[in-house]
């Protein structure tokens, strides 16, 4: 039939626009970038003065500033998600379970911008006070050794670490609902108890779930910008301590690239959202495969 | 020893539900506690006064936030529900796995690179800032995720229903149409209002695009004030009178997004309810 046809081009059209799209980003990004990669080459990502006065760029700060506040967070925040998805999951059933959960879920949806103006407003002076404190008696450790502002790589990181949460909950939870329930009941017919069984059993069975579910969450704190922007007190050089003020590949852009006059700045700060892009592209594609790749496994068992 | 390990366990368990809790609850607290003193009719009644004097609203953002999700959800509500049939239809294809792929990929792309895109693509290009690129940078967030779950509301459609369709003769886009789309009324509705409430805080692909503006405007071409941006201003300006307009642009802001997501989890449990009875 004719309009069946033109049905299915239609939706295949789409399909392609998609597709198509996804390709010019990156094409875009590049060309964008074009300037400054010929400028400034690979070492682009070693180099560590970011000083657009002298039309020096180099990316390393921000890098560092990123993946430190990204895995940091991802680290701390990771017996938090597995604990209270075990327990969301295990411990209580039906309607209580629901509830909690989609508080928690609500947190994914709270503007980026208003966890900025929170943590400003209300955790960074906390935080200043526990930096404070370390700072004057703990301070031989390297990683507290300088002035303490309140905004820096310490606050950001406990922003992202509330923001990634709802994120790696939602996939462990995803993951432990695809636990066979008689490799669970043979434990407990061995004699073990609750926590045996999910440490013995559970656990080692969804090792490759919690694991995508980090993944997620790493590339969602990669690309944070908004409420990082606000808290992480916007210098342009590499930190030394967990309380210095840094940047991030995200947080450098927000703040410098509208009033970046230079063609060569700009294109630098469009090389390293470029940078940001590949980064988040690649977590994002390796932890759908691993995921997938479970999802296929539990299906043929 | 055991018994004890077990209860240990179950109490840090719980303890650490109750800490991934606290944030939300603290968060909430503090934007209603900062914020509801500033909301008033003259909050949503006037215009930004200039710094230092006391009064004004946020009526130009309020407008403007509601002008650009209403551009941004009017090209990618059909476009999102258009790509998501597309990949319910023809699952196992190649062609759709790898659009499958590209939606995939758009979802996890930094919101901040989507700003810088549109910018190079739009603004450069028009040579001014716009409500219409802002809008275009948030359908381009929108549309990934309406097209997933679209898809996965549609493939929750039972297979017999479409081959009843088929089997009285009816075509594909009819069948589409008429049986498909109906039975999963519910579910996409949801979808909708769930993708609007993603976009809707949405403030780092703004901040190229729509830019902002002091002044009351509806112009689609020109800059224009929205509230993630009006927040994110005011929140570093030193002046406490702005800093005070911040927290009630958040509370209006999370309350539109609250509302938005709660109808949307609604909507869908009522259609759950309804398909298990």
């Amino acid at each position: 039939m004719k309009s069946d046809k033109l049905f299915k081009i239609v939706l295949l059209l789409f399909g392609v626009l998609i597709l198509a799209f996804s390709v010019g980003i990156f094409l875009q990004l590049f060309s964008g970038a074009w300037k400054s990669i010929q400028q400034n080459g690979i070492l682009f990502l070693i180099k560590q003065v970011w000083d657009p006065n002298q039309e020096i760029y180099g990316a390393l700060p921000f890098l560092v500033g990123t993946l430190v506040t990204a895995l940091l967070s991802v680290i701390f925040s990771l017996p938090l998600s597995i604990g209270s998805s075990l327990f969301l999951n295990e411990y209580i059933k039906g309607g209580w379970s629901v509830i909690i959960s989609s508080m928690i879920d609500l947190l994914a949806s709270i503007p980026s911008v208003v966890y900025g103006l929170w943590g400003l407003f209300v955790l960074v002076p906390y935080i200043r006070i526990v930096e404070n404190w370390l700072f004057q008696n703990a301070r031989l450790i390297p990683l507290f050794n300088s002035e303490p502002y309140g905004v820096g790589i310490l606050s950001a990181t406990v922003i992202l670490l509330i923001m990634i949460l709802p994120y790696s909950i939602s996939v462990i939870k995803e993951v432990l609902k695809m636990v066979p329930n008689d490799i669970k009941e043979a434990g407990y017919a061995l004699g073990a108890n609750k926590w045996e069984v999910l440490q013995k059993i559970v656990l080692p069975y969804i090792k490759s779930g919690i694991f995508a579910g980090v993944g997620l969450s790493l590339g969602r704190a990669l690309g944070e910008t908004m409420a990082v922007t606000m808290v992480i007190g916007n210098r342009n050089a590499l930190p030394a301590s967990l309380f210095d003020p840094a940047n991030t590949l995200a947080s450098v852009i927000a703040n410098e690239f509208y009033e970046a006059s230079s063609t060569l700045h700009v294109s630098s700060l469009i090389y390293l959202a470029l940078v940001l892009f590949v980064f988040s592209f690649l977590i994002n594609f390796m932890m759908r495969l691993i995921l997938k790749r479970i999802n296929a496994g539990m299906i043929r068992k | 020893m055991r018994k004890l390990k077990n209860l240990i366990m179950t109490g840090l368990l719980a303890l650490a539900t109750l800490i991934c809790l606290l944030p939300l609850l603290l968060l909430l607290y503090y934007v209603i506690k900062m914020g509801i003193s500033s909301i008033n009719l003259d909050f949503f009644l006037n215009n930004p006064k200039p710094m230092g004097e006391a009064g004004g609203g946020m009526l130009n953002s309020i407008i403007g936030t509601i002008i650009v999700l209403a551009m941004a959800s009017l090209i990618g509500i059909p476009i999102g529900l258009v790509t998501g049939i597309y990949l319910a239809e023809n699952k196992g294809t190649k062609l759709a796995e790898w659009v499958r792929l590209a939606t995939e990929v758009l979802v996890g792309i930094p919101s901040i690179v989507i700003g810088i895109l549109v910018y190079g693509w739009l603004v450069k290009s028009m040579k001014t800032f716009s409500a219409f690129s802002g809008s275009i940078a948030l359908t381009i967030i929108m549309i990934p995720i309406l097209a997933r779950s679209t898809e996965e509301v549609l493939l929750m459609v039972p297979h017999t229903l479409k081959e009843a369709a088929y089997a009285l003769g009816a075509s594909r886009w009819k069948t589409q149409w008429m049986i498909v789309m109906k039975t999963a009324m519910g579910g996409i509705v949801s979808a909708i209002l769930s993708s609007i409430g993603r976009i809707a805080g949405e403030t780092a692909p703004l901040l190229f695009t729509a830019f902002g503006n002091q002044f009351f405007s509806t112009k689609l071409f020109r800059p224009i004030s929205t509230l993630p941006i009006q927040i994110f201003t005011y929140a570093r300006s030193p002046n406490i009178v702005q800093n005070r307009m911040a927290w009630a642009g958040s509370l209006l802001l999370v309350g539109m997004v609250l509302v938005l997501n709660m109808s949307a989890k609604w909507i869908g449990y009522v259609v759950l309810k309804r398909r298990n009875k």
